[in-house]
């Protein structure tokens, strides 16, 4: 390692599946060391079995998203000098998913839910030759606009109460999506959304903790999403079209 | 489903606090009702309503007292905040929601205290 500092960091890393524990390691602290960073050095020079996921290292893939310190963080972004505990880390899989091992989680039913929530575009009847006019200051725009940066990372899945308490609970990212979609005016079956996500799994679960809000790294708001999901809901089945 | 065994550092926001508070004040509530409805049901008969007014000038019920103002109070303010976020779509602006619904809690909750002793 580069000269950096003489203190080392103790790292406490989940090692296993679900059964299994955590295992502790000594890791040289850098001046500028992300978690990821802690991560790779450990499987690069102290323990070469260690599972762990990863691809861009800038916060665009949202792959290495793990629990620090008992809270869900994107790691590539997460500065160790931010969240270390007296020199203390301690690294597990994002909760509320099936670890399969160390800090590598099953998304399969996270991703599953995007599809549950109808999360994706439908075309309509119109002639595919007409480009559909959606102008940027119209209100279904804005309100696609501030929820389609998801990065799918899985951290307010992570985060999410009403997931733990609930397995089949579509959760914040897919209902956003799920919101996104609904505010597409060029979609071809709106109230379909708003018939997969009044489900019994769906957006009326929320119970408005926000720790989705708080902890997205991309600073979306999953609750205000929900919220809107709600309120669409409401009038639609009080129209009589759900 | 959550098989680690993390601590939930996750939950150490305002939101889920006012969450939290909402809750246990609706649970005082709830548990306070009976013991209202029975002393409603007293007033009916008048040796015993007495009975039960002069128990409750004891302290210790002025005080229970001003907490179930208080509670009544923070599960109203909660309750405003729920609606301010889900039907009004407020996003900024629930911080200040939050804090002011805790104001006006413990707000009420003073005033009660001052007035009952």
């Amino acid at each position: 390692m580069s000269a950096g500092t003489n203190n080392a960091l103790q790292v406490k890393v989940w090692r296993g599946d679900a059964d299994g524990a955590y295992e502790s390691y000594e890791v040289p602290q850098q001046e500028n060391q992300t978690v990821l960073d802690v991560v790779t050095y450990i499987q690069r020079h102290l323990d070469a079995a260690l599972a762990y996921r990863f691809a861009c290292r800038v916060g665009v893939c949202g792959s290495c998203a793990m629990t620090v310190n008992g809270r869900p963080r994107w790691t590539c972004r997460t500065h160790v000098s931010r969240v270390a505990q007296n020199g203390t880390l301690e690294i597990a899989p994002l909760q509320n998913l099936p670890v399969i091992r160390d800090l590598v989680t099953d998304m399969t039913p996270f991703f599953e839910k995007w599809q549950e929530a109808r999360g994706r575009f439908v075309p309509g009847e119109g002639p595919r030759d007409t480009l559909a006019q959606v102008p940027p200051e119209q209100t279904e725009r804005a309100a696609a606009s501030a929820a389609i940066e998801c990065i799918n990372c899985g951290v307010c899945y992570s985060a999410c109460d009403v997931v733990a308490w609930r397995e089949d609970y579509l959760g914040p990212a897919a209902l956003n999506r799920a919101w996104a979609a609904y505010n597409d005016v060029r979609d071809g079956d709106r109230t379909g959304v708003l018939k997969a996500v009044s489900a019994a799994s769906g957006c009326n679960n929320c119970h408005t903790h926000q720790s989705c809000a708080e902890h997205c790294p991309v600073t979306l708001n999953p609750t205000f999403s929900i919220a809107g999901l709600k309120r669409a809901t409401l009038k639609a089945s009080l129209k009589g079209e759900l | 489903m959550s098989a680690v065994g993390v601590t939930r550092a996750s939950r150490a926001h305002a939101g889920f606090v006012a969450a939290i508070i909402h809750r246990l004040s609706g649970l005082a509530l709830a548990v306070f009702l009976p013991l209202h409805f029975l002393s409603l049901g007293l007033a009916f008969e008048q040796e015993a309503f007495e009975g039960f007014i002069a128990w409750s000038n004891n302290p210790l019920v002025k005080l229970s007292e001003a907490l179930l103002v208080a509670a009544l109070a923070v599960h109203f303010a909660g309750g405003v905040r729920l609606l301010a976020i889900e039907f009004f779509g407020l996003t900024r602006a629930q911080a200040v929601w939050i804090a002011c619904s805790f104001a006006f809690g413990v707000g009420g909750g003073v005033l009660f205290l001052l007035r009952a002793f």
